[in-house]
């Protein structure tokens, strides 16, 4: 069974915000006006921000340490667990998937979840004129099932999503060419696009794959090992 | 259609009791105006958060969940006065709180479709709240939570309604000159209600036995609601002490809540001999009692906390003790208990309006109470607590909402002690007797309770 999985090597990775940016075309997140970014309302699937409240002139100086997150994809999600209708969910290559069209905007995974990577619409999604028609046209739709970079309605709670589409589409594309799927096909945006190349993508269960090596690397680390959740982003130390 | 006899208990404040019933006033529907205008500008909150979206409100990220929330916590807690006082008195055999059994369970009835409503008020999308019936997974703390409050709620209707058919019974019979539709409404709702003491006896023995029911239902309504906050790994909610503490809260507020009410309905309605002073009394033991409970959960939770130093669940402490949220929580600390301690036992007894003055700073500081729960927790998350962009200031559709929740309450209560006794009247009678003779008959006692029992009657006679 495959398990995917990705690792942030924080060495490399250079704070420059492009895997946000990736994400957001990506993955079309809704933007949302200064004041309302102000009060705390902005979506960031994937965030990159300095670790413990630096001064601004440590950022500005190069001294700060930044974390990027993307969603953990927790082997044993608290959110799934206590959503009540099963709008979120772990999906059988263990990529914490959420759906649309079930969600009832009752956010009690948006509490449950110790990482913050959960997002909610506080209004129906905007973009700019110019933006709007760019909008990524490999949206998840189907009966009762609207994921990923689908147009989210208001009321809803959306997440990372490993870029989900793009394993559906490139599975595809292996039948379609009549090959084997190969693991290395898919790539999120974010690991596609890393300046560093900081960002290793693959399957964890696979023990000759990147992420599983690095995996075993003295560098690794998870974020709130203790909670209990087993996050499937590997981070490495910087040094 | 050939009226069966029918008996009724004979109770010397029937008048008094009754009285309300007879005329609705011009103050009454002041009141009943003003409320529905509260309510409209609620509706009208609502509307504009259904048209726009959530955003209307303060919430945020982290903050996820604000006053609905508390809302819905403080609702649920008010409920639990009304079952407290007739369940778990009954059982325990408390005979003094007969005469309040119903100004409480109503509070309870009317609190209940609050509570529900303040979780639609809070989802992203009322519409599909349906899903949690098509879709719903037991796994999810929420769907325990909708599963207690709507048995609970099923329950207190039921329980409620037995024990106010014998009093809809004899308003049938003996109130003259009221609307046809109404008489006819008490025609339908006694159900052929006859007052034979089999029927008493009957209706006794059920209502002793759902009372064991409800009893359980009061202590695990209010765990299941406490654990949508426990079952998170959130530091500040993840204790077990989660359950018992908000139970206790409840039964303190809830029973503060009776207090009040029962001040009101004394005064309005002139009922100073059917609800006498021995009743505030009793009442006060008991908040004394409660308050007491209250501090030593306080103690008990924040002392391990403080004590433990774990870091995450210390941000969380700071934030209530010295840290944003410091004014509501010693604010809350003094409401709750350190003003209502010192009136109950200095000037409480034998004193409605000093225990009036304690009921009202009880509630407000269960509110805060509920909100000091809830908010900073949100404010400080597990990752990352240091970013600590946490800040929450609810908008006036939050307050709206908030206001025209309450005024709903008050108002089918206000509605309801027109058309309904709000003291029972058969409970607090002197006898139930069918017979016109008046015999005195032997009584059973089964959990405290009188019980007619024919057998026993029947038996008495024969050895005669």
């Amino acid at each position: 069974m495959t398990k995917w999985s990705m690792v942030i090597d924080l060495d490399k990775c250079v704070a420059c915000q492009g895997c946000s940016m990736a994400c957001r075309f990506e993955n079309n997140t809704p933007v949302v006006s200064p004041d309302e970014a102000a009060l705390g309302r902005s979506i960031f699937w994937n965030d990159v921000f300095p670790l413990r409240s630096e001064e601004e002139s440590a950022i500005a100086s190069g001294q700060a340490k930044f974390l990027t997150r993307p969603c953990m994809h927790c082997e044993d999600p608290p959110c799934t667990k206590v959503c009540p209708v099963g709008a979120t969910y772990q999906d059988t290559e263990g990529i914490v998937r959420q759906n649309y069209t079930r969600c009832i905007g009752c956010r009690l995974c948006t509490v449950a979840c110790p990482y913050g990577v959960r997002y909610f619409n506080w209004y129906e999604p905007t973009w700019e004129e110019s933006l709007e028609r760019h909008l990524t046209p490999d949206q998840i739709e189907g009966r009762a099932v609207s994921e990923g970079p689908s147009i989210r309605p208001k009321g809803v709670v959306e997440k990372c999503t490993f870029c989900v589409h793009r394993l559906f589409k490139e599975r595809d594309r292996a039948a379609a060419e009549e090959r084997e799927f190969r693991t290395e096909d898919f790539v999120p945006a974010c690991v596609q696009t890393c300046t560093a190349k900081s960002r290793y993508f693959g399957d964890l269960d696979n023990p000759n794959s990147t992420v599983s090596q690095l995996a075993q690397s003295r560098r690794a680390f998870r974020l709130l090992e203790e909670a209990g959740t087993h996050p499937k982003i590997i981070y490495l130390h910087e040094g | 259609m050939v009226r069966q006899r029918t008996f009724h208990p004979e109770n010397v404040h029937e008048e008094s009791i009754l009285a309300p019933i007879y005329k609705i006033s011009s103050k009454d529907l002041l009141l009943w105006s003003g409320l529905l205008i509260i309510l409209g500008v609620g509706a009208y909150a609502y509307f504009q958060q259904l048209i726009s979206g959530l955003g209307v409100t303060g919430m945020n990220r982290p903050i996820y969940w604000g006053v609905y929330i508390t809302n819905f916590v403080f609702f649920i807690g008010l409920a639990h006065s009304g079952t407290f006082i007739s369940a778990i008195l009954r059982l325990a055999g408390a005979e003094w709180r007969k005469p309040l059994t119903r100004a409480a369970e109503a509070i309870t009835l009317f609190s209940l479709p609050f509570a529900v409503a303040s979780i639609v008020a809070d989802m992203g999308r009322p519409e599909l709240v349906l899903n949690m019936v098509i879709y719903g997974r037991f796994q999810s703390p929420l769907i325990w939570d909708i599963t207690a409050v709507s048995l609970y709620m099923f329950s207190s209707v039921v329980f409620f309604y037995l024990s106010l058919l014998p009093d809809i019974a004899l308003i049938r019979d003996r109130i003259t000159g009221i609307p046809k539709w109404q008489h006819r409404m008490y025609e339908i709702l006694s159900l052929g209600w006859q007052g034979r003491s089999q029927q008493y006896h009957r209706l006794e023995k059920v209502l002793d036995w759902m009372a064991i029911f409800m009893t359980m239902l009061v202590v695990t309504v209010h765990t299941v609601v406490s654990w949508v906050f426990g079952m998170t790994i959130q530091p500040g909610w993840h204790t077990a002490l989660i359950g018992p503490f908000f139970l206790l809260g409840a039964i303190y507020s809830g029973t503060a809540a009776v207090v009040i009410v029962l001040a009101i309905l004394r005064r309005v309605y002139q009922m100073e001999e059917a609800l006498p002073i021995d009743l505030f009394n009793s009442l006060r033991k008991l908040l004394i009692v409660f308050s007491l409970g209250w501090i030593y959960m306080m103690i008990a939770e924040f002392l391990t906390i403080f004590y433990g130093n774990i870091p995450e669940e210390m941000e969380v402490f700071w934030q209530k003790f010295t840290g944003d949220f410091s004014v509501i929580f010693w604010g809350m600390t003094i409401l709750v208990f350190i003003i209502p301690l010192f009136i109950l036992i200095v000037k409480g007894k034998n004193n409605i309006r000093w225990m009036v003055i304690a009921g009202v700073l009880i509630n407000i500081g269960m509110w805060l109470e509920r909100y000091v729960v809830i908010v900073p927790t949100e404010t400080r998350p597990r990752l990352l607590y240091e970013l600590a962009q946490g800040v929450y200031r609810p908008t006036w559709v939050e307050w709206a909402i908030t206001l025209a929740l309450f005024a709903g309450m008050i108002l089918l209560y206000a509605i309801f002690t027109r058309f309904f006794p709000i003291i029972p009247l058969w409970e607090t009678a002197e006898s139930l007797e069918e017979d016109e003779q008046k015999v005195a008959t032997r009584r059973q006692r089964i959990f405290g309770q009188r019980i007619q029992s024919r057998i026993k009657k029947e038996h008495d006679h024969a050895n005669q």
